[in-house]
């Protein structure tokens, strides 16, 4: 079964605006003037049972707005709407059963009580038997490394230790499709590390689907094989990491470090016809951009080291992060 | 699902406890309100055996319970609905397979239970100490009242889901919390016993449900009501139960289609 497909799905925001000064306010009594924000513009999505997606995209791109029509919080405007076989808000009590949240800039922990107290709750709430109850808690509690936390009260939890519990209350009831929105937000590299290995071998085990939004390329380098990139409520990728870098890792750069100050004139002469460009970074520093993916770096070498003799050298592969610098930059309209 | 409830009863106790202090005001609180109730009363009725069908020491006992009994029945379940759907932690009880207000309604009940277990019963021990009351014995008015008290809880509990749902779709909503508090005290006859207000407003009141929180199962207890007297109040209570129902589940419905979550 598909863990989710989603058909032209929409969502727009009526807003309010207010007048300036006291006859403004007066005026928005009688007549209030709204604006129609449009913050996911016909989406169209489908994501496999046990896949693991990336969604991307600037601030305010759409994408906490269709985490919440994914699962039932919003009434999408139009469009249709299946996740895990249900619609997530007509059907709401059933279909959230089957999903698992966490948002990582809100807590689903009761603040002033213990952990662990918040567990139980959630335990009854999703009619866990005992003995899977036990098995998952202490499991998920020696992986995540909470075991010292549980008898805390949330509000005395560092971020990292109150993320790494937010998602046991996410994943108590073992669903089958798991939402993460920014869950790795503020979070230092070890408990980002910690989370995520944690994340691949849920999937692994129980095939768990992830649809995960992040702003940290990290996270997609490290989980995700599938990307899907929203811009201003639409979305403008959806495929592989690996094809997005291909397409779009256009060469890369290598860094030079000379016996002698050497001409760039000279450089660009002997490299003349090939697609590339030198750099002068320094007296005998040069960066070499190869513009071409299929441009070999041995085929410049042949070209240079008789003439220029080579101290080090480095080669650079452009980052996930810079590629998606540029898309957010300057749009997808080159791909 | 009972389970459930029980644990959500369960959550809001020790919450409470992690809340102490509100409930030792709580008990200073009551306290001054219950003594200053008495004395104003007691100067009101002067030498005069009785008022408006009840005797001073009923008066007395009418102050107690129906102070003792809103510990019970109050809560701010309008106050935290409000609050939960205009910072957006309402997202957090949606994506709960459960129904928001009736869990609300558990953790209403399960901090009634906390106030009646830890305030209500050894604080009317203590005030029958201090005043003269006239409390029933070991009797079955007693079971008659729980049972009355806890309609009354129902009803209040679903007066207040309706301020709270409605407060999300206007916008000064504080100021309509603040007086819904201040109608209820007035018109459940917890302030004044209905018995005291002009004809006319009496005939009103009894169409209204604030009656049926606070003046129906404390007179049950002050005036031992008994046979079709008792039956009538129930049966009135019962209604305003189930008619309450409907608007509480057409107003949330509502609120659901066009809830926008805040924030994230
Ligand atoms: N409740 C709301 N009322 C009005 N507009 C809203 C509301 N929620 C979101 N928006 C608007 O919808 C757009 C998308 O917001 P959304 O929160 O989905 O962005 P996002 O991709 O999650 O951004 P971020 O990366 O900053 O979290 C924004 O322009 C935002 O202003
Ligand atoms: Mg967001």
């Amino acid at each position: 079964m598909r863990s989710i497909e989603a058909r032209g799905l929409t969502k727009e925001f009526k807003v309010y605006q207010s007048r300036p000064g006291l006859k403004g306010a007066f005026r928005d009594l009688l007549n209030r003037q709204y604006r129609t924000i449009r913050a996911v513009d016909a989406i169209d999505l489908t994501i496999e049972q046990g896949e693991m997606v990336a969604y991307i995209g600037e601030n305010g791109a759409g994408k906490s707005t269709t985490i919440k029509m994914l699962t039932g919080i919003l009434q999408p405007t139009a469009g249709e709407l299946k996740v895990n076989g249900f619609d997530p808000h007509r059907e709401r009590e059933k279909f959230v059963k089957t999903i698992g949240v966490v948002f990582g800039q809100r807590s689903q922990l009761w603040w002033d009580i213990a952990v662990q107290e918040s567990f139980r709750l959630l335990k009854q709430v999703y009619q866990v038997p005992d003995a899977d109850y036990k098995q998952r808690l202490d499991r998920m509690i020696e992986v995540l490394d909470i075991g010292g936390l549980l008898d805390q009260p949330v509000r005395k939890l560092s971020l990292g230790q109150r993320m790494r519990c937010e998602l046991v209350a996410a994943l108590i009831h073992q669903p089958k499709l798991l939402f993460l929105d920014e869950p790795t937000i503020g979070l230092d590299v070890l408990v980002k590390e910690n989370i995520r290995r944690f994340l691949r071998e849920i999937n692994r085990e129980f095939g768990t689907t992830v649809l995960l939004t992040t702003h940290d390329i990290s996270d997609i380098e490290a989980l995700c094989s599938r990307v899907v990139m929203l811009d201003q409520g639409k979305v403008i990728y959806d495929g592989g990491l690996q094809e997005l870098r291909r397409n779009w890792a256009k060469g890369k750069k290598v860094h030079f470090e000379l016996a002698r100050e050497v001409d760039m004139s000279e450089l660009e002469a002997r490299t003349a016809g090939m697609p590339l460009r030198w750099e002068r970074k320094g007296e005998r520093q040069v960066v070499l951009h190869l513009e071409q993916p299929d441009l070999a770096v041995s085929d410049v070498l042949a070209q240079i080291v008789q003439h220029v003799h080579i101290v080090e050298m480095q080669i650079e592969e452009v980052s996930t992060e810079e590629i998606v610098r540029k898309i957010y930059q300057e749009g997808m309209t080159l791909a | 699902m009972l389970k459930m409830y029980l644990e959500v009863i369960r959550i809001r106790f020790l919450m409470m406890l992690a809340y102490r202090v509100n409930y030792y005001s709580g008990i200073v609180i009551y306290s001054i309100n219950i003594g200053v109730y008495y004395f104003l009363w007691m100067s009101i009725y002067g030498d005069k055996p009785s008022l408006q069908g009840l005797t001073a020491v009923q008066m007395a006992t009418y102050i107690a319970v129906s102070w003792m009994a809103r510990a019970f029945y109050f809560n701010n379940l309008d106050r935290e609905i409000a609050q939960e759907i205009r910072d957006g932690t309402v997202a957090i009880q949606l994506i709960r397979p459960y129904h928001y207000l009736i869990v609300k309604a558990f953790q209403g009940l399960g901090e009634g239970v906390f106030r009646l277990l830890l305030f209500s019963v050894p604080g009317m021990l203590v005030v029958s100490l201090v005043f003269p009351l006239d409390l029933p014995g070991l009797s079955w008015d007693w079971l008659k009242f729980a049972c009355s008290l806890f309609l009354g809880f129902i009803i209040n509990v679903e007066v207040n889901l309706l301020t709270g749902v409605l407060a999300f779709f206007i916008l000064n909503n504080e100021g309509m919390i603040w007086a819904k508090r201040m109608i209820v005290d007035l018109l459940s006859g917890l302030t004044i016993p209905i018995s005291f207000f002009p004809g006319w407003a009496q005939a009103v009141l009894s169409y209204l449900p604030f009656q049926a929180i606070s003046y129906l199962p404390s007179m049950v207890l002050v005036k031992g009501l008994s046979g079709d007297a008792f039956w009538h109040a129930l049966s009135v209570q019962a209604a305003w139960c189930v008619l309450l129902a409907i608007p509480v589940q057409l107003i949330w419905l509502r609120a659901r289609k066009t809830l926008i979550v805040q924030g994230g």
